[in-house]
């Protein structure tokens, strides 16, 4: 469990040394949704009706920008060969980065999406179930992101790679998070979408790190 | 099964076993398609659209049992570590890449006479092709690195996280309200199809499966080639 921790700890610390990783990350967020309004002409009613799946679709890119780092940096520099030898799980390792991404990316993003969405006129009806959606579902994306992530270390164009295979698997995310958004737009009730978010993410919590923990085994074989 | 792990007594069955199933893949898929589009009845609501269902369902199927094929072959890799269940699963998977491909493709012609439209985002269309993105994936992922040993590894932890999908496309028409009709063959209750419709369905299925075997064989014994030649470049003295 403190292993757990410092781990987390560490990430946490390195991402804020580095801050200019999770910034950019952040900045291509906003940069992408304010893309939107631009290209198809600043329709309040057409904003309000495309606001939750451009602000998901560009979370879930976003995230995508950040995953190829995850492992690469640690492997680079023989960090990662030191993580296997610490007697951690490697399933564990992968969890806590999951949890540190999450937290370097996945929140602010989340905190980021009520902003952007006045920019797009959403609802106000919405707001509840936009947060408690990207609450439920970045965490989902942040465990399948670090699959991708284990598995692309050591590759060629390790970053288009990892969108390529994460982002197929984050469809179910995108679907029902979209629907409690439109749910809640639309005032229907919002809380089955939302419970499903919650099954991904309750099915994720334990496969996915052992699924990244595997990719590691064979990664620092 | 290890048995078939020696490359040698492997691909002595498998050049025994591929005129035989070169045959059987003409044959069926011949008398399939003589049946399905000429000695078979037309659907008393879809008219002659029908027969599209003869190269469609088959084609469905294999998608998924090339993913079955290719979600074992990695699991024997990753478990045994036998080299020959590597090149399986390389061959595997742009030869279920191509038979979703043709699934899509022949939905999409059904589709437009039938539902008035090439496409629509439901659970089973949407599910089948994110199958057909994780046949790109694992095809990109397996090729990815210089070391091919590498790839393979990663590729057979990409195939067996992708397993999840399977279940999804099979229940995606009873879970979820679609166009798409539910089970009709493989159901609680008998199938729904008149055997005048099912005898071609399952030879033109025969058919589909022996055309897979056939490429998935020549496929293996190419990959296994392939790498006996650069083993024997590599340890050749440089010229």
């Amino acid at each position: 469990m403190s292993g757990f921790l410092a781990l987390i700890g560490r990430d946490l610390r390195l991402a804020r040394r580095q801050g200019a990783d999770v910034a950019m990350t952040l900045a291509f967020f906003v940069v992408v949704v304010a893309l939107f309004p631009l290209g198809l002409g600043p329709t309040p009613a057409l904003l309000a009706r495309i606001a939750p799946g451009v602000l998901w679709v560009t979370a879930l890119l976003a995230a995508m920008l950040s995953f190829d780092r995850l492992f690469q940096q640690d492997a680079d520099d023989g960090g990662l060969d030191l993580l296997a030898l610490s007697g951690l799980p490697l399933a564990v390792v992968a969890l806590a980065k999951a949890v540190a991404h999450w937290l370097t990316t996945g929140l602010p993003t989340v905190l980021l999406a009520p902003l952007l969405a006045v920019t797009l006129d959403l609802p106000a009806a919405a707001y509840p179930a936009l947060m408690a959606g990207l609450l439920l579902g970045t965490p989902t994306v942040s465990l399948l992101g670090t699959v991708g992530a284990a598995l692309v270390v050591g590759a060629r164009r390790a970053g288009v790679l990892v969108a390529l295979i994460v982002l197929p698997l984050t469809i179910p995310v995108l679907i029902f998070g979209v629907a409690a958004v439109e749910a809640g737009s639309a005032g229907l009730e919002t809380r089955p979408h939302l419970l499903l978010l919650a099954a991904l993410l309750a099915g994720a919590v334990p496969l996915a790190p052992l699924a990244a923990g595997a990719a590691l085994r064979q990664a620092v074989e | 099964m290890h048995r078939f792990a020696n490359p040698t007594r492997f691909l002595r069955l498998a050049n025994a076993l591929l005129p035989w199933l070169g045959v059987a893949a003409v044959g069926l898929l011949g008398y399939g398609l003589w049946l399905g589009l000429l000695n078979s009845p037309a659907d008393y609501q879809q008219g002659e659209t029908v027969r599209i269902m003869y190269v469609h369902v088959p084609a469905a199927w294999v998608a998924l049992a090339g993913y079955s094929t290719l979600a074992l072959a990695s699991a024997a890799f990753l478990v045994w570590k036998h080299p020959l269940a590597d090149l399986a699963a390389r061959a595997a998977s742009p030869v279920g890449a191509g038979f979703t491909a043709i699934a899509l493709v022949t939905g999409a012609l059904w589709g437009q006479p039938m539902w008035g439209t090439w496409w629509v985002w439901d659970a089973r269309l949407t599910s089948v092709l994110v199958l057909f993105f994780l046949y790109l994936g694992h095809m990109a992922l397996t090729n990815a690195f210089d070391d091919p040993e590498r790839g393979g590894k990663a590729g057979a932890v990409l195939a067996l996280v992708g397993v999840v999908n399977l279940p999804i496309i099979k229940f995606s028409v009873d879970w979820w309200n679609t166009l798409h009709q539910p089970a009709s063959v493989l159901r609680m209750g008998g199938s729904t199809i008149d055997p005048a419709m099912l005898t071609p369905l399952f030879v033109m299925a025969g058919g589909y499966f022996a055309v897979f075997a056939v490429a998935l064989l020549l496929r293996i014994r190419a990959l296994y080639a392939e790498r006996r030649l650069r083993q024997l470049r590599l340890s050749l003295p440089d010229a």
